[in-house]
């Protein structure tokens, strides 16, 4: 009997996208134009437009998953997650391939789907949790569990329009946490919520997957999720799978993406990590080690320059132009500023470069990433980069021990000297 | 209680599906009890915040008929085949206030409900038939009205009664069918948002509601029965109120009314696999 609990295969998603009317040039092309667009719009809703661009949001994707994984599914906005949960949990049918999935299904894409404001809470747990599939009598064997974890007891006969958001969003989450599917597809659902109800879903979910062969797909920005619930994790890029494999080496291809050369300099003009709709400002970036050269390996301590040159297409006043250090697990460790600097920048106007100079903190060893961005005190960002450059830090004995530094230890190195004072002699 | 592996899973196989898409009747019956709790959703949230509550199940066809027999009956002396004008038009308004109903909620539910296509999977055909089973209720409720109307004018109904089941559940299936057409259609072209109530009132007054099918010359009185509510209100009459039973109309529009769930059932089936892409 085969065993995977999903086996995915070359599964792709094909959207047609509309695109905009040209312009008219005349009143009379305007008018014929006007006219028959009836005619053109029937055709786009249709789908049978000639004028519609094909999308492939996913495009080739193939994995299994064995019963009792908990995978990780991480990447940018765009790069093809949530339609890859809409397929597998049936929402969407795929435009090519196949996928098979062995036992009872529920997905949670959204939280409170099929709530109704006006019904009240116990009635809401009713409904909601026939919806996500469970028939009547093992709801009445977990309400009270699902009361419970939810702390809505008092609320039971409100209706819910009345609930907080956070008292709706952990009804809704208690509801789905207590059915008990083969197979539990989770979208981003914990990104609402607070940071004490997100650890215990993340207790309950760790629970989920721990209590037999129960496989759980989960799509999440928080990477400290992914690495403490997932034994397994999915890169998606753009519509296809880039990576598989451990959460940990994922996440970094994530965060860090292999086309980042820890070179020690980037050209921006092209960049992936650009933010939607942005025209490119940021050109190129340069890391200048402390000889003034470009590195991309750098020792706790070093006198580092951050080089960026820009081509700004009107004048700045106070510009606003920031770097964020991230670690490989995207934690932001620090952060540089122009407008944080004792010496504000004033004005920057046309091709120009700006430096930033600082002293390496003593940060753990291994890579880490810039994220730039360019804005005013008061507008929007003109520019923004995520991963737009990587360099290394090197382990050198700055410690003074030959004794290893794990990460769990801390993110900072901090030499100390240590002394034996002795008992405290009576005076 | 815990729940026992199942030794063999189900499986499900997903995959591009082209053409028309058979119906799961076992998917259905499986989650029948979805079906239910949906139904109840729509039952107890009809009247919630409104300050006369079921009193509009009774109020609405009672002030409809009061307005019809003042301006059809009184006023325009419409013939009713030998029966008091209030009761005659209640009788037709009866199918009709369910039909319209159930038509324009089950037209409006998928758009009304756009997270239940777009966010879970459930089978989708149970958020249109829920809307028409929504309006069960307040057609219990008008039946009621009815029975104390009948007492009034000293009707007591004959053996004609027993086909009123019958004629109940080709109600349901002529709602249905319609209003599965719609609810697909409505998904993808929102100007059916504007079409419906003014398709409901065309298809109103071809039904006879304020007239009796009798006005209508006999050869048309055939074609007129393609509408399945000709044979449904002309029953009504015939099974309530001992008004000759027209047997040929009602004949046809039973296979309407079937022919219209049917087609309504496959045409959903064939367009619900864009629901998602294009809600």
């Amino acid at each position: 009997m085969a065993s995977n609990s999903i086996k995915v295969e070359g599964v792709g998603k094909l959207y047609q996208l509309a695109h905009q009317s040209t312009l008219h040039t005349s009143f009379r092309e305007a008018l014929t134009s006007a006219a028959l667009a009836p005619l053109r719009r029937f055709r786009q809703l249709r789908g049978t437009d000639a004028s519609m661009e094909d999308f492939w949001a996913l495009r080739d994707v193939s994995f299994t998953v064995e019963p009792g994984e908990v995978v990780g599914i991480v990447g940018g906005n765009g790069a093809g997650k949530s339609t890859l949960l809409k397929i597998l949990s049936r929402i969407t049918e795929p435009t090519e391939g196949r996928a098979v999935l062995r036992g009872r299904i529920a997905s949670l894409l959204e939280v409170g789907t099929g709530f109704h404001p006006e019904l009240s809470g116990r009635e809401n747990i009713f409904l909601n949790g026939a919806i996500l599939g469970m028939k009547r009598r093992e709801i009445v064997a977990k309400f009270d569990a699902i009361v419970a974890f939810a702390e809505v007891e008092k609320f039971l006969d409100t209706p819910v329009k009345r609930y907080s958001s956070g008292m709706y969003v952990r009804l809704a989450f208690a509801v789905a946490a207590h059915l008990e599917p083969e197979i539990l597809i989770v979208d981003e659902v914990l990104a609402v919520g607070d940071a004490e109800f997100q650890k215990r879903c993340l207790g309950k979910m760790k629970e989920i997957s721990e209590g037999g062969a129960r496989t759980v797909l989960f799509v999440s920005h928080n990477m400290a999720a992914v690495s403490a619930l997932c034994s397994r994790a999915l890169l998606l890029s753009h519509g296809s799978l880039k990576a598989d494999g451990s959460p940990a080496s994922v996440i970094q291809d994530y965060l860090i993406p292999a086309a980042v050369e820890v070179g020690g300099g980037a050209d921006l003009l092209v960049a992936e990590g650009r933010a939607r709709g942005m025209t490119p400002v940021f050109k190129a970036l340069r890391i200048l080690g402390p000889s003034g050269a470009q590195a991309g390996a750098l020792l706790p301590g070093d006198q580092v320059s951050i080089e960026l040159s820009l081509a700004l297409p009107r004048p700045l006043r106070a510009p606003r132009v920031g770097v964020g250090v991230n670690n490989a697990r995207g934690d932001r460790i620090f952060a540089l500023a122009t407008y944080l600097s004792p010496q504000p920048v004033a004005r920057l106007a046309g091709d120009t470069s700006i430096q930033a100079s600082f002293r390496l903190p003593p940060l753990y060893p291994g890579r880490y990433s810039l994220d730039i961005s360019l804005s005013t005190e008061e507008g929007p960002f003109l520019d923004e980069v995520a991963s737009a450059a990587a360099f290394e830090v090197l382990q050198d004995g700055y410690l003074g021990s030959t004794q290893p530094y794990f990460p769990e230890m801390g993110m900072v190195l901090v030499p100390s000297t240590w002394k034996v004072c002795g008992a405290a002699e009576a005076a | 209680m815990p729940s026992s592996p199942s030794p063999a899973y189900s499986e499900t196989i997903i995959q591009p599906r082209t053409g028309w898409i058979a119906i799961n009747w076992r998917e259905l019956w499986d989650s029948r009890e979805l079906l239910a709790f949906l139904v109840w959703r729509d039952i107890s949230v009809r009247y919630k915040q409104t300050v006369l509550g079921v009193a509009w199940a009774v109020l609405q066809p009672v002030l409809t008929m009061a307005v019809f027999t003042v301006i059809f009956g009184m006023l325009a002396k419409m013939p009713s085949q030998g029966v008091p004008y209030p009761i005659f038009v209640y009788a037709g308004l009866l199918p009709w206030t369910f039909l319209s109903t159930a038509v324009s909620n089950a037209s409006q539910s998928l758009v009304n409900q756009q997270a239940l296509l777009t966010k879970i999977y459930l089978p989708r055909l149970f958020v249109p038939a829920s809307s028409v089973g929504g309006g069960i209720i307040d057609f219990a409720i008008s039946f009621l009205v009815f029975a104390v109307l009948m007492a009034w004018y000293g009707f007591a109904p004959g053996w004609g009664i027993l086909a009123l089941p019958g004629l109940v559940l080709l109600t349901f299936v002529a709602s249905l069918g319609v209003g599965l057409i719609l609810a697909a259609l409505t998904v993808t072209y929102r100007d059916f948002r504007y079409v419906i109530p003014f398709m409901l009132q065309v298809w109103m007054y071809l039904s006879p509601i304020i007239y009796p099918v009798t006005l209508v010359p006999p050869g048309w009185q055939l074609v007129l029965a393609l509408n399945p509510m000709v044979g449904v209100i002309d029953g009504f009459r015939s099974a309530l109120l001992g008004v000759p039973w027209n047997i040929p109309a009602l004949v046809i529009s039973t296979v309407a009314a079937l022919a219209s769930l049917l087609f309504g059932l496959f045409y959903f089936r064939k367009t619900e696999r864009r629901f998602a892409d294009v809600a």
